[in-house]
């Protein structure tokens, strides 16, 4: 019983904590990537930088707030920076949409020529983003780093395997959950939200029933960008900080979004957790599990890993394919929001 | 057949007078450097203008076909290591043919077994254990190899051939490699094709970047044999001696003093040796260019260049005249990415080294695809044009920042920290220059600086 107990903590310890919280930052990226795919209806690959931007916005300001000694205690100075990075983040999307992305919008552009200048955008910020920050590695969470210490666990229930809880982790979870609920109470119940749904589903019919196309755009943006900033800055605090990882990151992004059901952001949602569990389960080395659970006899020589972790971003693109493959339209079908 | 018009002269003219600036300004050697990447991009970026411009094929591979044409280098020129292929030769051939042996098992069980759960079932059991299997002789064979001294081997080596033969050889990796995705991801839609294809490359790159005893992954693959002379071998070499002598005999004949006159040879010839070699391959890359850009052109203007626009302008219409659309997206990606294999062996031809860990999707990729929309899709001409262009401003970038960012902060002292920070960013600010000039070259130009000719036939 005991070690059944211990096989649980190390799934949970090394796989289901680590997978709901890298799944909620990508839930969050791949519910930006829809809405923009809903709305805007082109494939943004620059998310990613976008969500660099507001990550590095955030970690200006917490810098600022520490050489002030203001903080919030336990909780990361990064949290008190996070309103003014998710504001900088909208001005953000909004001068691009202006500058860039509004001409091709009133053109009727073809999603692809958008997909190109989508990519014109990635460069610019990411540009931006190097001048100002440099691509060195950067650790901003401070405050209380732990909830609770593998050592302290183990103490506490008395059992061989400890479980530790990142505070960064917590923290993911619980806004994702407020921002998830909010996202979705504000599609489903809201007149605004309403008008948006209806463009994503029929742009010709929402027009002629007087839904104001610029007022959608607009607020689509700051959406987007709120997601965006609030996943990178999560992204940062749980992984430290580096300016070229958001661009590989753009990927699993995209894959989240697609294996979901590309324009459905319930879709968006569980395919970021797919994924990041997928890659997580994929390449975890199961030999300490199989240990506590089989006798002596059938211990396990190897590793017991399907695939070694280099190969861990492979894995989200290999479903990708196969998803694509049995059911392009993803797992729920998507295209309208 | 090739006419070109006039402002394209002015195009190639503008190409050329600008190596000849640089080689004037900044020496013909930076010049010749240039030349030769200019050239190699010039090609990548005829392979993706194939795909895109012709078809309207979108392969956002590029970075994977890249590095499969640096692996076909390694693989044609590396001498084989004996002492590897002894040690995991044989668990590779086993487990090779025990993939064969359960590949043909589950096409077996496909044919004969009619009902469908049963042949789920039984075909993932039979995956299942094929794979356990397969691993452990994988596993052991690969593992040995990577001990052979590992220091300076650890792989399997090459044919030991000249690397001059992996040009062909890695166009037809890219190729296989492309066929594959191909008939995979091809039927999707234009913008889940990018994405697709960008993370198969990535895949791609990651399998080279991690099976050692293939490529050596990360501790990469060095020294590899050149298809041109060494300086070393040069400067000893009497012809060369003379070439140089004869070419710099007024400026000789003027030195009266003998060790002088001795000195300044000494220095012609070391100067000269680098340029003679950065020549010939300039001269190598240019004929490749070349016959590629003769049968770019001369399919672009054949029946079959015609059916390929037909069915970029309207595969409904093209689909319904009795064109096989989904054969020829699959023929022309195929082609394009044979391109830019060729192109991919050429550069780590040009490098005489493989670095795995150096294919990123910025550099290889995305660069590529500004290239193609700068030079102007469908294009030839105008893809080489935006190959020379794009990467000429990508190298002169830095030079001119540091020059514009010392002429705003004139009036700044030197210790002043914007002034430091501006000038150690100075790198990053080529990445805002790409950037920037996609963007208003895409909402300015939108066709690309040259134009596809409006044929009408």
């Amino acid at each position: 019983m005991i070690d059944f107990l211990n096989s649980i903590i190390v799934l949970l310890n090394f796989i289901i904590i680590p997978g709901i919280s890298y799944g909620s930052q990508l839930a969050l990226g791949a519910l930006g990537v829809t809405f923009v795919y809903a709305i805007l209806r082109f494939a943004n690959f620059a998310h990613g930088e976008i969500m660099s931007f507001g990550a590095m916005i955030t970690i200006l300001f917490t810098w600022f707030f520490q050489s002030q000694n203001i903080g919030l205690g336990i909780l990361p100075t990064a949290m008190l920076a996070l309103p003014i990075g998710i504001i900088a983040t909208i001005i953000l999307c909004i001068i691009s949409d202006k500058f860039v992305f509004q001409y091709y919008r009133y053109q009727k552009s073809v999603p692809v020529v958008l997909a190109m200048v989508s990519i014109g955008v990635m460069f610019v910020i990411n540009a931006i983003i190097r001048i100002i920050i440099g691509t060195e590695t950067i650790k901003f969470s401070d405050g209380q780093k732990f909830i609770m210490k593998a050592k302290q666990f183990k103490v506490m229930t008395g059992l061989n395997e400890g479980l530790a809880l990142k505070s960064s982790q917590v923290i993911t979870i619980l806004i994702t959950i407020l921002l998830l609920s909010f996202t979705f109470w504000f599609l489903q119940k809201t007149k605004t939200g309403k008008s948006m749904r209806a463009f994503s589903d029929n742009e010709d019919l929402a027009l002629l029933s007087g839904i104001n196309p610029d007022r959608v755009v607009l607020i689509t943006w700051i959406i987007v960008g709120v997601l965006a900033c609030v996943a990178g800055t999560l992204y940062g605090l749980d992984k430290s900080y580096k300016p070229i990882i958001y661009l590989n990151l753009v990927l699993p992004i995209f894959a989240s979004a697609i294996v979901g059901g590309i324009g459905s952001p319930f879709g968006a949602v569980v395919g970021g957790y797919v994924i990041a569990f997928s890659e997580i389960m994929v390449t975890y080395a199961y030999k300490k599990f199989f240990i506590y659970l089989l006798p002596d006899s059938l211990e396990p020589t190897g590793l017991v890993q399907l695939l070694s972790t280099d190969y861990k971003f492979a894995v989200s693109f290999s479903i990708l394919v196969i998803v694509l493959l049995i059911r392009p339209s993803g797992i729920f079908k998507g295209r309208v929001l | 057949m090739m006419k070109f018009e006039r402002y394209e002269w002015l195009a190639i003219a503008i190409m050329i007078s600008l190596f000849i600036l640089v080689g004037f300004i900044q020496g013909w050697s930076v010049s010749l450097v240039i030349l030769n990447m200019c050239i190699i991009s010039a090609i990548m970026t005829m392979g993706v203008n194939i795909s895109w411009g012709y078809a309207g094929v979108i392969n956002f591979g590029v970075m994977g076909f890249l590095a499969m044409g640096g692996l076909a280098a390694v693989l044609v020129s590396y001498p084989p290591i004996a002492d590897s292929w002894q040690a995991g030769g044989r668990g590779l051939g086993i487990s090779f043919a025990l993939l064969v042996v359960l590949v043909i098992a589950v096409m077996y069980i496909n044919k004969t077994v009619i009902q469908k759960r049963n042949r789920y079932i039984l075909n993932s059991l039979i995956i299942f254990f094929g794979i356990l299997i397969i691993r452990h002789f994988y596993l052991n064979a690969t593992h040995n190899i990577e001990d052979v001294n590992p220091a300076i081997a650890g792989f399997l080596g090459g044919l030991g051939l000249p690397i001059i033969f992996s040009w062909i050889v890695g166009g037809l990796f890219a190729a296989g490699v492309a066929f594959v995705i191909g008939k995979v991801a091809l039927g999707l839609r234009s913008d889940y094709l990018a994405i697709v294809t960008l993370g198969i490359s990535e895949i791609v790159v990651s399998i080279l970047k991690h099976e050692e005893w293939l490529s050596r992954g990360v501790k990469n693959v060095i020294g590899l044999k050149r298809p041109v002379p060494y300086e070393i071998d040069l400067q000893s070499a009497d012809w060369f001696i003379n070439l140089v002598t004869y070419l710099n005999s007024s400026k000789l004949n003027n030195i009266i003093d003998v060790s002088d006159r001795q000195q300044v040879l000494k220095n012609l010839i070391i100067d000269g040796s680098g340029i003679f070699v950065k020549l010939s391959y300039a001269i190598l890359f240019l004929i490749v260019m070349l016959i590629i850009f003769y049968f770019a052109n001369k399919a672009q203007l054949s029946p079959w260049g015609r059916m390929m626009r037909a069915i970029r302008d309207n595969e409904t219409a093209a689909n319904a005249m009795g064109k096989d659309v989904v054969k020829q997206h699959l023929i022309i990606f195929v082609i394009g990415a044979a391109i830019v294999g060729v192109a991919g062996a050429m550069l780590v031809t040009l490098d005489g080294l493989f670095t795995p860990s150096g294919y990123r999707p910025l550099r290889f990729t995305f660069i590529i695809w500004i290239m193609v929309i700068v030079g102007g899709s469908g294009n030839n001409l105008g893809a080489i044009f935006g190959g020379f262009v794009i990467w000429f401003s990508w190298i002169e970038a830095a030079p001119l920042t540091t020059f514009i960012i010392n002429q705003l902060t004139i009036g700044l002292e030197p210790s002043n920290a914007l002034k430091l920070h501006l000038l150690d960013s100075v790198p990053y600010f080529r990445y805002l220059f790409m950037g920037l000039i996609l963007l208003l070259i895409l909402r300015y130009r939108p066709k690309g600086i040259i134009p596809e000719k409006v044929r009408h036939s």
